[in-house]
């Protein structure tokens, strides 16, 4: 059965052909490349939405001409809320595992498939679904809640709510059957001598990740069932009217979507461990602390939600027990950071694309951290909540964090994934872009908060419009960063050069197969005999 | 756990997936598979809990006053029903297990159709409360029943939330069985291949041990 028949190609992409193809595969290679071209779409309309935000908040309402490219505050709740929900939902939660995930971590493992091939192909199938029903909202019955659905407004609002939570509700569900996945795969199909302290530590990261999807989305699929039968047949758990508690709600809520937080950067912090062991030619420093380190996040994390609700009235001990815990997470995380550091230093550092990504991601995301801890604290959270400071912080997180890694990870593994070369200098103007209009757009972001900038609103006063000015220009840098993004992947697939079987050197065992690999990964089942990161 | 070994059943079966070496590696996986999924599902179930027991520490008379409208007796008939086809799903794994397919197709036979017992008496249950005028919270026909209490609807929502989710798990798992039940009269499962027989048992166990904490807390609790 490993010998592949003669009328086949040599590669996935040639193995079969046509669309029906496609659509039926239950290879993990092309179900993850049908997760990047989903991802990258539900990216542009995120993205387009997010442009005519930062547009509306180029200057105030009362300056003519600019300052009124929404129609009206409804309209700008409306497309903040598509905005953060189809970033969150259908890009940053799914995006690195799903796509890169899906792609290496049967190749990293040296198995021919992840566990279930067919839950894999349905996992699919229900994010598409999730999604189209999520985004069909937009052409019925537009939502204005913002992407956390909180109550009692979202029971209140005449707007399709229930279509929106049940379509989020069946992309948790292809959530929690990539976590399960994952998990089966790395506990059951590593190759021989393949020891889990052999394996990769993006393999590690996806694998605590695995864990956070599988503990975390029950809670949120309950809660969101349970917003929509409030919505259908006022069953009064979160109507105040009724007896209910809408704080309930946001316990419930944030006990998912705070780990959720970690689904979506522990990957990232995976993908970043292997561009810079790679691109510094250098043993990663601490191997078991970082693996480790994920774990303890993911640990951590599911005890930290409080810290969403510092303001909601919770007692003051909860709140301080919580400031606490929050900061715990600071801990794990800093181990990591300093390993990265740790490995860097003395390296033989490289400065191609991949890497400028990764390094990109350290700064962003030490950033991003510790702010983070400012806002973990509670007197100084009491001060900034709901301030553009926590709309900085979780963006310079999430996507600085996230975006970054997930870019870096692309490029490195492109390659393996077409079997063809990027334009590098293509690449590094992308990252150029990106990386300078990301500060630009987010960093001002934090001295609005700073001032009292409320998040969420559609008009400021005239104080913050030159911050705001420099923030929207970001903006166009970040697209202008992008569009270079796609150029580079879309002419890289069409015309790039044939890539080598290993072109960065690396040591991992997807390198190993060819580019782009076969239909079964690998023409002979590979025997590990040493870590992943032999370098010197 | 990285042996060669194709000793499980004494041959190698048809059956082995392309990405497995081993049935046996193919067996464990597709049995942590299905307890991770369980593992999901009581946490699921975990969370509406937890909301229950809240709710019963604040308003604990309004929640003995919607107790007391609900038939015990029902409730227990259907504790006794699906326990029992708690048994006639183990016993048709064993069957399938001995080739005896089947003393299997009847098992699992009996099982699809203590599903639909217990469904039928949740639909008795259902429309008397409806006719009682006990609908979910803001439903709730406040002069028609006489509550007590100005919040009795939310008794009722989570009565409703609670079995109509549990319910709507017992209708998959009927699904699920007779999707099983045509594949065994097919002869697709015997004594070296029974996976999805044993995954969906662990399944209809869960469902079964999620009314077993569903009955105490909502008809005898009060």
């Amino acid at each position: 059965m490993a010998t592949k028949s003669a009328h086949h190609g040599d590669n996935y992409i040639n193995f079969e052909k046509g669309l029906w193809s496609w659509l039926t595969t239950v290879d993990h290679k092309r179900i993850g490349l049908m997760y990047m071209i989903s991802v990258m779409f539900f990216f542009f309309v995120g993205g387009v939405m997010a442009l005519l935000l930062r547009l509306e908040l180029f200057a105030p309402n009362a300056t003519a001409n600019v300052g009124q490219v929404l129609k009206n505050g409804d309209v700008y709740n409306q497309v903040l809320t598509y905005h953060g929900a189809i970033m969150v939902f259908m890009v940053i939660v799914p995006g690195i595992p799903a796509i890169l995930g899906n792609f290496f971590l049967p190749l990293h493992l040296g198995a021919k498939d992840v566990a279930f091939p067919k839950i894999n192909l349905a996992s699919w199938y229900c994010f598409m679904a999730g999604a189209a029903l999520a985004v069909l909202t937009f052409f019925f019955n537009k939502i204005d809640t913002g992407w956390t659905f909180y109550t009692p407004y979202s029971i209140r609002t005449g707007t399709a709510t229930v279509m929106m939570v049940l379509g989020a509700f069946i992309m948790g569900m292809s959530s929690v059957l990539t976590g399960l996945n994952f998990i089966v795969t790395v506990h059951k199909l590593r190759a021989p001598g393949m020891t889990m302290h052999r394996m990769p530590l993006f393999v590690w990261a996806l694998y605590s990740t695995a864990i956070l999807q599988m503990l975390a989305t029950p809670v949120l699929a309950i809660t969101l069932l349970l917003l929509a039968a409030e919505k259908l047949f006022g069953v009064g758990i979160f109507d105040p009217a009724l007896g209910g508690d809408p704080v309930l709600f946001q316990h419930f809520f944030w006990f998912y979507s705070h780990p959720a937080v970690y689904i979506m950067i522990i990957p990232a912090m995976g993908v970043v461990s292997e561009l810079i062991t790679t691109f510094s030619r250098k043993v990663i420093f601490g191997y078991t602390a970082i693996a480790y380190s994920s774990l303890g996040i993911a640990a951590v994390s599911f005890f930290v939600w409080g810290h969403h609700m510092f303001v909601s009235g919770q007692s003051e001990t909860a709140g301080i027990i919580f400031s606490f815990l929050t900061m715990l997470v600071g801990v794990p995380t800093a181990i990591k950071m300093f390993n990265w550091v740790a490995t860097l230093y003395k390296g033989s550092i490289s400065f191609d694309s991949p890497m400028l990504f990764a390094l990109g991601f350290l700064f962003l995301f030490a950033i991003g951290g510790v702010t983070g801890i400012m806002l973990a604290t509670l007197p100084i959270d009491v001060h900034f909540h709901d301030t553009y400071f926590v709309v900085a912080h979780f963006h310079y997180v999430m996507v600085g964090g996230t975006l970054m890694a997930l870019m870096g990870g692309f490029y490195y593994w492109f390659p393996k994934m077409f079997g063809k070369m990027f334009n590098e200098n293509l690449a590094r103007l992308s990252f150029v872009f990106i990386f300078i209009g990301f500060n630009v757009t987010f960093f001002p972001q934090f001295i609005l908060g700073a001032m009292g900038m409320p998040r969420r609103y559609f008009d400021y006063i005239p104080a913050y419009e030159t911050l705001n000015k420099v923030s929207t220009v970001g903006s166009w840098l970040i697209l202008t960063g992008f569009l270079f993004g796609l150029y580079a992947i879309v002419q890289g697939i069409r015309k790039g050069p044939k890539a080598s079987m290993n072109p960065w050197n690396s040591k991992t065992l997807e390198w190993q197969t060819s580019s782009p690999p076969p239909h079964d990964n690998f023409a002979v089942e590979p025997i590990v005999t040493a870590g992943p990161y032999e370098y010197r | 756990m990285s042996t060669d070994s194709t000793t499980h059943g004494g041959v190698r079966s048809a059956h082995v997936s392309h990405h497995f070496k081993t049935a046996e590696q193919e067996y464990d996986s597709g049995k942590q598979g299905i307890w991770l999924f369980m593992v999901t599902e009581i946490l699921m179930f975990g969370a509406i809990l937890v909301g229950y027991a809240i709710f019963h520490n604040i308003y604990p008379e309004m929640f003995a006053e919607g107790a007391k409208t609900l038939d015990w007796r029902m409730g227990f008939v259907n504790t006794l029903v699906l326990i029992f086809s708690s048994f006639t799903m183990a016993i048709s794994i064993s069957y399938v297990q001995r080739n005896e397919q089947k003393k299997a197709a009847i098992a699992l036979a009996t099982t699809i159709l203590c599903g639909a017992i217990f469904m039928c008496i949740k639909y008795f249950e259902y429309s008397h409360k409806f006719h009682l005028g006990l609908y979910p919270g803001r439903f709730l026909d406040v002069a028609k029943v006489g509550a007590e209490h100005a919040n009795l609807g939310m008794y009722f929502g989570f009565y409703y939330c609670m079995t109509g989710l549990h319910g709507l798990h017992v209708l998959i798992g009927m699904g699920l069985i007779a999707w099983l039940l045509i594949r065994t009269i097919r002869g697709d499962f015997h004594s070296q291949y029974w996976i999805p027989v044993e995954g969906v048992g662990i399944f209809w166990h869960i469902v079964d041990l999620i009314w077993i904490f569903l009955f105490p807390l909502l008809y005898l609790v009060g």
